[in-house]
Protein backbone atom coordinates (compact mmCIF):
# COMPACT_ATOMS: atom_id res chain seq x y z
CA UNK A 1 0.00 0.00 0.00
CA UNK A 2 1.09 3.29 -0.82
CA UNK A 3 0.49 6.24 1.37
CA UNK A 4 -0.05 9.60 -1.40
CA UNK A 5 -0.04 13.01 0.29
CA UNK A 6 -2.08 15.69 -1.63
CA UNK A 7 -2.05 19.43 -1.39
CA UNK A 8 -5.31 20.67 0.06
CA UNK A 9 -7.37 21.93 -3.36
CA UNK A 10 -6.44 18.30 -4.24
CA UNK A 11 -7.92 16.74 -1.67
CA UNK A 12 -10.90 18.76 -1.84
CA UNK A 13 -11.82 17.83 -5.44
CA UNK A 14 -10.84 14.25 -4.65
CA UNK A 15 -13.15 14.53 -1.66
CA UNK A 16 -10.74 13.31 0.99
CA UNK A 17 -9.61 14.40 4.42
CA UNK A 18 -6.25 13.16 4.68
CA UNK A 19 -3.52 10.55 3.22
CA UNK A 20 -4.67 8.90 0.44
CA UNK A 21 -3.61 4.96 0.19
CA UNK A 22 -3.16 3.15 -3.58
CA UNK A 23 -2.37 0.00 -4.29
CA UNK A 24 -0.09 -0.77 -7.35
CA UNK A 25 -0.18 -3.48 -9.36
CA UNK A 26 3.85 -4.32 -10.34
CA UNK A 27 6.44 -2.12 -9.82
CA UNK A 28 5.89 1.25 -7.72
CA UNK A 29 6.79 4.07 -9.69
CA UNK A 30 5.65 6.96 -10.14
CA UNK A 31 3.72 6.84 -12.62
CA UNK A 32 1.84 3.43 -11.89
CA UNK A 33 1.44 5.82 -8.18
CA UNK A 34 -0.07 8.25 -10.44
CA UNK A 35 -2.05 6.10 -12.58
CA UNK A 36 -3.61 4.13 -9.42
CA UNK A 37 -4.28 7.37 -7.91
CA UNK A 38 -6.00 8.69 -11.05
CA UNK A 39 -7.87 5.01 -11.51
CA UNK A 40 -9.83 5.74 -7.85
CA UNK A 41 -10.19 9.37 -7.88
CA UNK A 42 -10.88 10.35 -11.68
CA UNK A 43 -11.15 13.83 -10.54
CA UNK A 44 -7.61 14.03 -10.38
CA UNK A 45 -6.65 13.70 -14.15
CA UNK A 46 -5.37 16.51 -15.61
CA UNK A 47 -4.56 18.28 -12.28
CA UNK A 48 -1.06 16.67 -11.41
CA UNK A 49 -0.03 15.71 -14.92
CA UNK A 50 -1.34 16.75 -18.44
CA UNK A 51 -3.96 15.17 -20.49
CA UNK A 52 -2.03 14.29 -23.34
CA UNK A 53 1.51 14.32 -22.30
CA UNK A 54 1.22 12.65 -19.15
CA UNK A 55 4.07 14.87 -17.91
CA UNK A 56 4.15 16.21 -14.30
CA UNK A 57 2.43 20.01 -14.64
CA UNK A 58 4.84 23.25 -14.56
CA UNK A 59 3.81 23.55 -10.84
CA UNK A 60 3.78 20.48 -9.19
CA UNK A 61 6.79 18.72 -7.53
CA UNK A 62 6.97 15.46 -6.34
CA UNK A 63 8.65 14.46 -2.95
CA UNK A 64 9.64 11.62 -0.65
CA UNK A 65 11.95 10.61 2.12
CA UNK A 66 13.21 14.61 1.88
CA UNK A 67 14.29 14.33 -1.64
CA UNK A 68 13.00 16.20 -4.48
CA UNK A 69 11.93 12.93 -7.06
CA UNK A 70 10.39 15.54 -9.64
CA UNK A 71 12.75 15.27 -12.22
CA UNK A 72 13.52 11.68 -11.94
CA UNK A 73 12.13 9.26 -14.86
CA UNK A 74 8.54 8.50 -14.42
CA UNK A 75 9.07 4.44 -14.52
CA UNK A 76 12.20 4.57 -11.95
CA UNK A 77 11.21 2.61 -8.77
CA UNK A 78 10.31 4.25 -5.84
CA UNK A 79 12.46 4.65 -2.74
CA UNK A 80 11.49 1.34 -0.41
CA UNK A 81 9.82 3.53 2.48
CA UNK A 82 7.40 4.91 0.10
CA UNK A 83 6.74 0.83 -1.09
CA UNK A 84 6.48 0.14 2.45
CA UNK A 85 4.06 2.55 3.01
CA UNK A 86 6.65 4.11 5.97
CA UNK A 87 7.10 7.24 3.89
CA UNK A 88 4.88 9.37 2.28
CA UNK A 89 4.79 9.80 -1.59
CA UNK A 90 3.77 13.78 -1.71
CA UNK A 91 2.36 15.77 -4.55
CA UNK A 92 3.16 19.40 -4.13
CA UNK A 93 2.11 22.60 -5.39
CA UNK A 94 4.99 24.18 -6.33
CA UNK A 95 5.90 27.08 -3.79
CA UNK A 96 6.09 29.86 -7.32
CA UNK A 97 2.34 28.27 -7.85
CA UNK A 98 -0.36 29.96 -6.10
CA UNK A 99 -1.10 33.82 -7.74
CA UNK B 1 -41.66 39.06 -8.49
CA UNK B 2 -38.75 38.31 -10.85
CA UNK B 3 -35.87 37.43 -8.82
CA UNK B 4 -32.01 38.08 -9.87
CA UNK B 5 -29.04 36.24 -9.74
CA UNK B 6 -25.54 37.74 -10.61
CA UNK B 7 -22.74 35.07 -11.12
CA UNK B 8 -19.29 36.58 -10.38
CA UNK B 9 -16.18 34.79 -10.99
CA UNK B 10 -12.93 35.94 -9.78
CA UNK B 11 -8.85 35.44 -9.26
CA UNK B 12 -9.97 33.48 -6.10
CA UNK B 13 -12.96 31.86 -6.08
CA UNK B 14 -17.57 32.74 -7.56
CA UNK B 15 -19.56 34.46 -5.66
CA UNK B 16 -23.36 34.31 -6.08
CA UNK B 17 -25.31 37.56 -5.65
CA UNK B 18 -28.93 37.55 -5.52
CA UNK B 19 -31.84 39.63 -5.13
CA UNK B 20 -35.49 40.35 -5.77
CA UNK B 21 -36.88 42.35 -8.73
CA UNK B 22 -36.21 45.76 -6.85
CA UNK B 23 -32.45 44.88 -6.80
CA UNK B 24 -31.63 46.76 -3.81
CA UNK B 25 -30.79 44.83 -0.92
CA UNK B 26 -28.38 41.75 -2.42
CA UNK B 27 -27.09 38.94 -0.55
CA UNK B 28 -23.85 37.19 -1.29
CA UNK B 29 -22.94 33.75 -1.27
CA UNK B 30 -18.91 32.51 -1.61
CA UNK B 31 -16.90 32.43 -2.20
CA UNK B 32 -17.13 28.67 -4.22
CA UNK B 33 -13.91 27.00 -5.46
CA UNK B 34 -11.93 29.38 -2.86
CA UNK B 35 -8.29 29.97 -4.13
CA UNK B 36 -8.73 29.03 -7.83
CA UNK B 37 -9.10 31.80 -10.56
CA UNK B 38 -12.96 31.33 -11.95
CA UNK B 39 -12.65 33.29 -15.83
CA UNK B 40 -16.57 32.75 -16.16
CA UNK B 41 -19.15 31.78 -14.92
CA UNK B 42 -22.72 31.44 -16.85
CA UNK B 43 -25.98 30.03 -17.06
CA UNK B 44 -27.85 27.99 -19.48
CA UNK B 45 -30.74 30.50 -21.18
CA UNK B 46 -32.81 27.43 -21.53
CA UNK B 47 -32.75 26.51 -18.11
CA UNK B 48 -31.23 29.11 -15.63
CA UNK B 49 -30.26 26.52 -12.84
CA UNK B 50 -27.73 24.67 -15.18
CA UNK B 51 -24.71 26.83 -14.56
CA UNK B 52 -20.92 26.28 -15.78
CA UNK B 53 -18.08 27.22 -14.31
CA UNK B 54 -14.45 27.89 -15.92
CA UNK B 55 -11.97 26.88 -12.76
CA UNK B 56 -8.62 26.88 -13.06
CA UNK B 57 -4.96 27.28 -11.00
CA UNK B 58 -1.72 27.67 -12.63
CA UNK B 59 -1.24 24.79 -9.69
CA UNK B 60 -3.44 22.16 -11.05
CA UNK B 61 -5.10 23.22 -14.11
CA UNK B 62 -8.13 23.42 -15.61
CA UNK B 63 -11.95 22.18 -14.28
CA UNK B 64 -14.98 22.54 -15.52
CA UNK B 65 -17.91 22.88 -12.65
CA UNK B 66 -21.69 22.34 -13.19
CA UNK B 67 -24.47 23.17 -10.86
CA UNK B 68 -28.44 21.48 -11.83
CA UNK B 69 -29.31 23.67 -9.04
CA UNK B 70 -28.70 27.58 -9.76
CA UNK B 71 -25.04 27.04 -7.66
CA UNK B 72 -26.13 25.54 -4.47
CA UNK B 73 -24.29 22.51 -5.03
CA UNK B 74 -21.56 21.64 -7.99
CA UNK B 75 -19.94 18.58 -9.31
CA UNK B 76 -16.68 18.50 -11.77
CA UNK B 77 -17.30 17.51 -15.46
CA UNK B 78 -15.26 17.12 -17.95
CA UNK B 79 -11.89 18.92 -18.16
CA UNK B 80 -9.59 17.41 -21.26
CA UNK B 81 -9.50 19.87 -23.78
CA UNK B 82 -7.54 17.81 -26.69
CA UNK B 83 -6.92 19.51 -29.97
CA UNK B 84 -7.65 17.91 -32.85
CA UNK B 85 -4.94 16.76 -34.91
CA UNK B 86 -2.00 18.71 -35.66
CA UNK B 87 -1.44 21.48 -33.39
CA UNK B 88 1.14 23.45 -35.41
CA UNK B 89 1.99 26.79 -34.06
CA UNK B 90 1.20 30.50 -33.98
CA UNK B 91 3.65 33.68 -33.39
CA UNK B 92 4.96 33.85 -29.68
CA UNK B 93 5.42 37.97 -27.68
CA UNK B 94 8.17 37.86 -29.60
CA UNK B 95 6.96 37.21 -33.33
CA UNK B 96 8.52 33.89 -33.21
CA UNK B 97 6.43 30.39 -33.64
CA UNK B 98 5.29 28.87 -30.71
CA UNK B 99 3.40 25.38 -30.49
CA UNK B 100 -0.47 25.82 -29.77
CA UNK B 101 -0.22 24.99 -25.93
CA UNK B 102 -3.92 24.82 -24.21
CA UNK B 103 -4.03 26.70 -20.78
CA UNK B 104 -7.12 27.62 -19.74
CA UNK B 105 -11.00 28.12 -20.66
CA UNK B 106 -11.40 32.10 -21.02
CA UNK B 107 -15.18 31.85 -21.53
CA UNK B 108 -18.11 29.55 -21.95
CA UNK B 109 -21.23 30.09 -23.70
CA UNK B 110 -24.36 27.99 -23.10
CA UNK B 111 -26.47 27.31 -26.09
CA UNK B 112 -29.47 29.39 -26.82
CA UNK B 113 -31.78 26.41 -27.30
CA UNK B 114 -30.51 23.05 -26.25
CA UNK B 115 -29.48 22.44 -22.31
CA UNK B 116 -26.82 20.30 -22.40
CA UNK B 117 -25.04 22.07 -25.46
CA UNK B 118 -21.79 24.57 -24.22
CA UNK B 119 -19.07 25.96 -26.01
CA UNK B 120 -16.00 27.15 -24.75
CA UNK B 121 -13.28 29.51 -25.68
CA UNK B 122 -9.82 28.54 -24.80
CA UNK B 123 -6.48 29.84 -24.42
CA UNK B 124 -4.39 29.12 -26.95
CA UNK B 125 -7.27 30.55 -28.92
CA UNK B 126 -9.63 27.48 -30.38
CA UNK B 127 -13.37 26.73 -29.77
CA UNK B 128 -14.68 23.46 -28.00
CA UNK B 129 -18.52 22.23 -27.70
CA UNK B 130 -19.84 20.07 -25.18
CA UNK B 131 -23.34 18.35 -26.17
CA UNK B 132 -23.40 16.24 -23.03
CA UNK B 133 -23.53 19.02 -20.86
CA UNK B 134 -19.42 19.49 -20.46
CA UNK B 135 -18.60 15.87 -19.90
CA UNK B 136 -16.54 15.70 -22.60
CA UNK B 137 -15.31 18.26 -24.91
CA UNK B 138 -14.47 18.30 -28.76
CA UNK B 139 -12.62 21.10 -30.63
CA UNK B 140 -14.19 22.28 -33.57
CA UNK B 141 -10.90 22.50 -35.52
CA UNK B 142 -11.36 24.62 -38.18
CA UNK B 143 -10.83 27.34 -36.48
CA UNK B 144 -7.78 26.92 -35.26
CA UNK B 145 -6.97 25.60 -38.46
CA UNK B 146 -7.81 28.42 -40.30
CA UNK B 147 -5.06 29.42 -43.06
CA UNK B 148 -3.99 32.83 -40.67
CA UNK B 149 -3.51 30.89 -37.68
CA UNK B 150 -0.19 31.10 -37.99
CA UNK B 151 0.02 34.36 -38.16
CA UNK B 152 -2.13 35.14 -34.65
CA UNK B 153 -0.75 36.40 -31.77
CA UNK B 154 -1.14 36.71 -27.94
CA UNK B 155 -2.34 40.02 -26.52
CA UNK B 156 -1.03 41.03 -23.14
CA UNK B 157 -3.39 38.16 -21.67
CA UNK B 158 -2.86 35.36 -23.61
CA UNK B 159 -3.96 34.26 -26.75
CA UNK B 160 -7.15 33.75 -26.25
CA UNK B 161 -10.48 32.88 -27.55
CA UNK B 162 -12.49 35.15 -25.36
CA UNK B 163 -16.33 35.72 -27.04
CA UNK B 164 -18.34 33.55 -28.28
CA UNK B 165 -21.94 34.72 -29.66
CA UNK B 166 -24.53 32.58 -31.00
CA UNK B 167 -27.29 34.71 -33.95
CA UNK B 168 -30.35 33.96 -32.51
CA UNK B 169 -31.90 34.11 -35.55
CA UNK B 170 -29.26 31.99 -37.57
CA UNK B 171 -29.02 28.89 -35.90
CA UNK B 172 -25.91 27.76 -37.40
CA UNK B 173 -24.26 31.48 -37.41
CA UNK B 174 -21.58 31.44 -34.61
CA UNK B 175 -19.30 34.55 -33.91
CA UNK B 176 -15.98 34.21 -31.93
CA UNK B 177 -13.17 36.99 -31.27
CA UNK B 178 -9.82 36.36 -30.44
CA UNK B 179 -7.25 38.55 -28.78
CA UNK B 180 -5.09 39.16 -31.08
CA UNK B 181 -6.60 37.64 -34.29
CA UNK B 182 -9.86 39.69 -34.48
CA UNK B 183 -13.35 38.42 -35.12
CA UNK B 184 -14.48 35.22 -37.03
CA UNK B 185 -17.77 33.70 -38.09
CA UNK B 186 -19.06 30.70 -38.65
CA UNK B 187 -22.31 30.17 -41.29
CA UNK B 188 -22.17 26.43 -41.40
CA UNK B 189 -22.24 26.03 -37.05
CA UNK B 190 -18.47 26.26 -36.09
CA UNK B 191 -16.97 24.20 -39.10
CA UNK B 192 -15.21 27.02 -41.35
CA UNK B 193 -14.79 30.05 -40.29
CA UNK B 194 -14.15 33.55 -42.08
CA UNK B 195 -12.49 36.61 -40.71
CA UNK B 196 -14.58 39.45 -40.23
CA UNK B 197 -12.41 42.57 -39.38
CA UNK B 198 -12.85 44.35 -42.32
CA UNK B 199 -12.89 48.11 -41.45
CA UNK B 200 -10.60 47.59 -38.37
CA UNK B 201 -7.40 49.79 -38.11
CA UNK B 202 -4.51 48.64 -35.31
CA UNK B 203 -1.48 50.77 -35.77
CA UNK B 204 0.46 47.88 -33.68
CA UNK B 205 0.46 45.62 -36.53
CA UNK B 206 2.67 45.40 -39.74
CA UNK B 207 -0.44 46.12 -41.80
CA UNK B 208 -2.99 48.23 -39.93
CA UNK B 209 -6.06 46.86 -41.92
CA UNK B 210 -4.85 43.15 -42.14
CA UNK B 211 -7.45 41.16 -42.47
CA UNK B 212 -6.58 39.15 -39.06
CA UNK B 213 -3.90 40.54 -36.15
CA UNK B 214 -6.26 42.71 -34.39
CA UNK B 215 -6.37 42.80 -30.75
CA UNK B 216 -10.91 42.79 -30.38
CA UNK B 217 -11.43 42.53 -26.70
CA UNK B 218 -15.39 41.95 -26.96
CA UNK B 219 -18.18 42.11 -29.17
CA UNK B 220 -21.93 41.98 -28.31
CA UNK B 221 -25.39 42.20 -29.93
CA UNK B 222 -29.00 42.43 -29.57
CA UNK B 223 -31.12 39.54 -29.67
CA UNK B 224 -33.77 41.56 -31.68
CA UNK B 225 -31.55 42.98 -33.99
CA UNK B 226 -28.31 40.44 -34.40
CA UNK B 227 -26.89 41.89 -37.50
CA UNK B 228 -25.45 44.87 -36.18
CA UNK B 229 -22.62 44.23 -33.72
CA UNK B 230 -20.46 46.41 -31.17
CA UNK B 231 -16.87 46.01 -30.90
CA UNK B 232 -14.74 47.40 -28.02
CA UNK B 233 -11.30 46.83 -29.68
CA UNK B 234 -7.80 47.33 -27.85
CA UNK B 235 -8.19 51.21 -29.50
CA UNK B 236 -11.71 52.16 -30.95
CA UNK B 237 -15.62 51.16 -30.60
CA UNK B 238 -16.57 49.54 -33.53
CA UNK B 239 -19.93 49.01 -35.08
CA UNK B 240 -21.34 46.08 -37.56
CA UNK B 241 -24.46 46.49 -39.62
CA UNK B 242 -23.80 43.35 -41.89
CA UNK B 243 -23.20 40.50 -39.44
CA UNK B 244 -19.49 41.51 -39.11
CA UNK B 245 -19.14 41.93 -43.19
CA UNK B 246 -17.42 45.62 -42.32
CA UNK B 247 -17.39 47.49 -39.31
CA UNK B 248 -16.65 51.40 -38.82
CA UNK B 249 -15.52 53.17 -35.76
CA UNK B 250 -18.63 54.80 -33.48
CA UNK B 251 -16.12 55.86 -30.69
CA UNK B 252 -17.26 59.31 -30.97
CA UNK B 253 -16.68 62.17 -27.79
CA UNK B 254 -15.04 59.30 -25.81
CA UNK B 255 -12.48 60.74 -23.31
CA UNK B 256 -10.98 57.31 -24.15
CA UNK B 257 -11.53 54.62 -26.93
CA UNK B 258 -9.66 52.17 -25.02
CA UNK B 259 -11.49 49.96 -22.87
CA UNK B 260 -12.23 45.81 -22.21
CA UNK B 261 -16.37 45.21 -22.31
CA UNK B 262 -19.17 46.55 -24.24
CA UNK B 263 -22.62 45.82 -23.73
CA UNK B 264 -26.00 46.42 -24.78
CA UNK B 265 -29.69 47.74 -23.16
CA UNK B 266 -31.45 44.57 -22.81
CA UNK B 267 -34.81 46.65 -24.70
CA UNK B 268 -33.05 49.47 -26.89
CA UNK B 269 -30.57 47.76 -29.49
CA UNK B 270 -29.03 51.36 -29.98
CA UNK B 271 -28.35 51.67 -26.31
CA UNK B 272 -24.92 51.11 -26.10
CA UNK B 273 -22.54 51.03 -22.75
CA UNK B 274 -18.43 51.15 -22.67
CA UNK B 275 -16.28 51.51 -19.58
CA UNK B 276 -13.28 53.82 -21.08
CA UNK B 277 -9.86 53.22 -19.92
CA UNK B 278 -7.07 55.37 -20.36
CA UNK B 279 -4.65 53.58 -22.60
CA UNK B 280 -2.78 50.30 -23.20
CA UNK B 281 -0.72 50.98 -20.57
CA UNK B 282 -2.90 52.65 -18.01
CA UNK B 283 -5.45 50.64 -17.37
CA UNK B 284 -7.63 52.99 -15.12
CA UNK B 285 -10.26 55.15 -15.94
CA UNK B 286 -9.26 58.23 -17.55
CA UNK B 287 -8.77 61.16 -14.56
CA UNK B 288 -9.32 58.74 -11.90
CA UNK B 289 -13.03 58.94 -12.62
CA UNK B 290 -14.90 55.41 -12.50
CA UNK B 291 -17.27 56.27 -15.51
CA UNK B 292 -20.06 54.52 -17.46
CA UNK B 293 -20.63 55.56 -20.87
CA UNK B 294 -23.72 55.43 -22.66
CA UNK B 295 -24.80 55.69 -26.20
CA UNK B 296 -28.51 55.87 -27.13
CA UNK B 297 -27.94 56.47 -30.70
CA UNK B 298 -25.74 53.46 -31.89
CA UNK B 299 -22.36 55.14 -30.90
CA UNK B 300 -20.62 58.60 -31.65
CA UNK B 301 -22.83 60.50 -29.27
CA UNK B 302 -22.30 59.11 -25.76
CA UNK B 303 -22.90 60.47 -22.14
CA UNK B 304 -20.92 59.70 -19.27
CA UNK B 305 -23.39 57.80 -16.29
CA UNK B 306 -21.67 58.91 -12.90
CA UNK B 307 -24.17 58.84 -10.00
CA UNK B 308 -23.04 55.98 -6.95
CA UNK B 309 -19.72 55.67 -9.31
CA UNK B 310 -16.44 57.25 -7.27
CA UNK B 311 -15.06 60.58 -9.11
CA UNK B 312 -11.86 60.63 -7.88
CA UNK B 313 -8.72 58.74 -7.56
CA UNK B 314 -10.04 55.63 -8.80
CA UNK B 315 -7.69 53.34 -10.33
CA UNK B 316 -9.33 50.11 -11.09
CA UNK B 317 -10.24 48.57 -14.44
CA UNK B 318 -13.08 46.73 -15.82
CA UNK B 319 -12.34 43.40 -17.65
CA UNK B 320 -14.12 42.16 -20.97
CA UNK B 321 -16.19 39.96 -19.19
CA UNK B 322 -16.72 41.73 -15.93
CA UNK B 323 -19.97 43.19 -17.61
CA UNK B 324 -23.63 42.25 -17.52
CA UNK B 325 -27.45 43.07 -18.08
CA UNK B 326 -30.93 41.84 -17.06
CA UNK B 327 -33.81 41.66 -18.86
CA UNK B 328 -36.08 43.39 -16.31
CA UNK B 329 -37.62 47.09 -17.30
CA UNK B 330 -36.10 49.16 -16.25
CA UNK B 331 -33.20 47.22 -17.39
CA UNK B 332 -30.40 46.40 -14.99
CA UNK B 333 -26.42 46.41 -15.83
CA UNK B 334 -23.83 45.55 -13.51
CA UNK B 335 -19.82 45.62 -13.66
CA UNK B 336 -16.91 44.07 -11.33
CA UNK B 337 -13.53 45.45 -11.11
CA UNK B 338 -10.16 44.73 -10.63
CA UNK B 339 -10.42 46.33 -7.01
CA UNK B 340 -13.13 43.74 -6.22
CA UNK B 341 -16.24 46.15 -6.44
CA UNK B 342 -19.20 45.02 -7.97
CA UNK B 343 -21.80 47.97 -9.00
CA UNK B 344 -25.39 48.11 -10.21
CA UNK B 345 -27.54 50.11 -11.90
CA UNK B 346 -31.17 49.32 -11.33
CA UNK B 347 -32.35 52.11 -13.70
CA UNK B 348 -30.17 51.69 -17.06
CA UNK B 349 -27.38 53.26 -15.83
CA UNK B 350 -28.58 56.59 -14.81
CA UNK B 351 -27.79 55.67 -10.48
CA UNK B 352 -25.22 53.27 -9.63
CA UNK B 353 -24.58 51.53 -6.18
CA UNK B 354 -21.88 48.75 -5.09
CA UNK B 355 -23.30 45.87 -4.53
CA UNK B 356 -20.65 43.86 -3.42
CA UNK B 357 -17.23 46.24 -2.19
CA UNK B 358 -14.33 43.61 -1.29
CA UNK B 359 -14.27 40.87 -3.65
CA UNK B 360 -11.06 39.10 -5.65
CA UNK B 361 -10.13 40.99 -8.49
CA UNK B 362 -13.41 40.11 -10.73
CA UNK B 363 -13.21 38.47 -13.93
CA UNK B 364 -16.58 37.93 -14.85
CA UNK B 365 -19.94 38.86 -14.10
CA UNK B 366 -23.38 37.37 -15.61
CA UNK B 367 -26.98 38.41 -14.87
CA UNK B 368 -29.67 36.56 -14.63
CA UNK B 369 -33.02 37.10 -14.62
CA UNK B 370 -35.56 34.34 -12.91
CA UNK B 371 -39.11 34.55 -13.02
Amino acid sequence: MIRVALPAHLRTLAGVAGMVDVEVDGVATQRSVLDALEARYPVLRGAIRDHTTQERRQFVRYFACEEDLSHEPPDLPLPDAVVNGVEPFFVVGAMSGGA
Amino acid sequence: MSRMRVLVGTRKGAFILTSDGRREEWSIEGPHFGGWELYHVKGSPVDPDRLYASQSTGWFGQLIQRSNDGGRSWAPVGNEFRYEGTTGTHQWYDGTPHPWEFARVWHLEPSLTDLDTVYAGVEDAALFRSIDGGLNWEELPGLRGHSSGPAWQPGAGGMCCHTVLEDPSEPNRLFVAISAAGVFRSDDGGATWTPANHGLHSDQIPGPDAEVGHCVHRITLHAARPHVLFMQKHWDVMRSDDSGASWYEVSGDLPSDFGFPIEVHAHEPDTVYVIPITSDSEHYPPEGKLRVYRSTVGGNDWEPLTRGLPQSHCYVNVLRDATAIDTLDPCGIYFGTTGGQVYSSADAGDTWEPIARDLPAVLSVEAQTLS
